[in-house]
């Protein structure tokens, strides 16, 4: 990669060659939307056809981890927003200062994923052989984090989904396969974007970003907002299904 | 082909001022997408939901992620992606919806099937 900003030679002007770049990246992201479109048509055909165990999964999830999630990563796309625009009017440490941010907040976002996770795993609801929607119901004293209210709520919630759903459990595996792929790939491409997000700041370091060259800011600002706009989908689509009871 | 003419300007400068409005109104959306999936609309809380979400991914693609500043080629690109992915959701969701299998009943789109053995005379 070129790390001066000098001119190729089938270019004309240095704009064009960062337009050229920039279309690149595009492209690169509509693969992803196909790549991520696959993994949505599962989802939008098994919620289709498993609505109660898929509403049932969704309540389980905690809502205030999600939506904190949603607005840390949508501030990390506001802080790589204004690291493009400090490259771009050439302030320096602002460019370091802004990624670091962003890093930051990518990596307070890791850290909630995580709690959430392992809350899952602690309840049995992860896919496969231990899998058992009905394990806070039948095992209260071992969801310690969950209190009698929840639990109850649940118990209530569980029934009338049994009621419409006799194969809850191999139905509500359903859901938390979609939910573990969708969110898992989606930590993926935070990790990726970090990684990156990490060269970046080490480069900006070094003051090669320039009003007259900033591609890599702006191609890895291209990714992290792609990124931020999965999780805008993600969102609404796993933790909001069925809120209304 | 008309030549396009590639003057050395600089980058189209978002100003910051802007950047802070669209991440108000993210959040301002953020908090009006889990309000309204607290009122029971039946059907149309997926729509609204979708809805909203919609909105937030197009004012991050046309502002932090400068689109309404592009190119028009760059928008073609954008609008051919959405385009492809619209295709895959509608033709494969329309094929299953209106596939009916031999004991006539609508398959997989409905639930009953799952729990009804299969009819052996």
């Amino acid at each position: 990669m070129h790390r001066t900003g000098e001119l190729y030679g089938q270019y004309k002007t240095l704009a064009q060659q960062k337009e050229t770049a920039s279309l690149g990246m595009w492209i690169f992201l509509v693969t992803e939307v196909m790549f991520f479109g696959g993994i949505m048509m599962a989802y939008t055909l098994n919620r289709h056809v498993y609505f109660h165990a898929f509403a049932m999964g969704s309540n389980t999830l905690s809502l205030k981890l999600g939506g904190f999630n949603t607005v840390v990563l949508l501030a990390s796309s506001f802080t790589m927003a204004m690291a493009v625009w400090s490259a771009q009017t050439g302030k320096k440490q602002l460019i370091s200062i802004f990624l670091s941010l962003t890093i930051l907040l990518g990596f307070v976002f890791f850290g909630v994923k995580y709690v959430e996770y392992a809350q899952k795993f602690h309840h049995h609801l992860v896919p496969g052989k231990n899998f058992n929607i009905f394990y806070c119901r039948d095992n209260p004293t071992k969801c310690d984090d969950m209190s009698a209210e929840e639990l109850q709520e649940e118990s209530k919630e569980l029934e009338e989904a049994v009621a419409a759903d006799p194969d809850l459990n191999s139905h509500a595996q359903l859901y938390y396969s979609a939910y573990f792929g969708m969110t898992g790939l989606h930590a993926l491409h935070m990790v990726v974007g970090a990684g990156l997000l990490f060269w970046l700041l080490r480069t900006s370091f070094t003051g090669r970003f320039t009003p007259e060259w900033n591609t890599p800011v702006d191609l890895v600002g291209l990714y992290w907002h792609f990124v931020d706009i999965v999780w805008i989908y993600l969102f609404p689509l796993l933790y909001l299904i069925d809120r209304h009871k | 082909m008309a030549a396009h003419e590639y003057t050395d300007h600089t980058d189209h400068i978002v100003p910051p001022t802007t950047y802070v409005v669209i991440i108000l109104i993210l959040l301002c959306l953020t908090a009006a997408t889990v309000g309204a999936a607290y009122i029971n609309l039946g059907k149309f809380n997926i729509v609204v939901a979708l809805a909203i979400a919609t909105l937030k991914a197009t004012l991050v693609v046309l502002f932090f992620m400068h689109a309404k500043y592009s190119p028009e080629r760059t928008k073609l690109v954008i609008i051919a992606g959405i385009f492809w992915l619209a295709i895959l959701l509608f033709m494969t969701m329309s094929d299953y919806a209106s596939r009916v299998d031999y004991r006539g009943i609508r398959y997989p789109m409905s639930q009953r099937i799952v729990h009804v053995p299969a009819q052996h005379s």
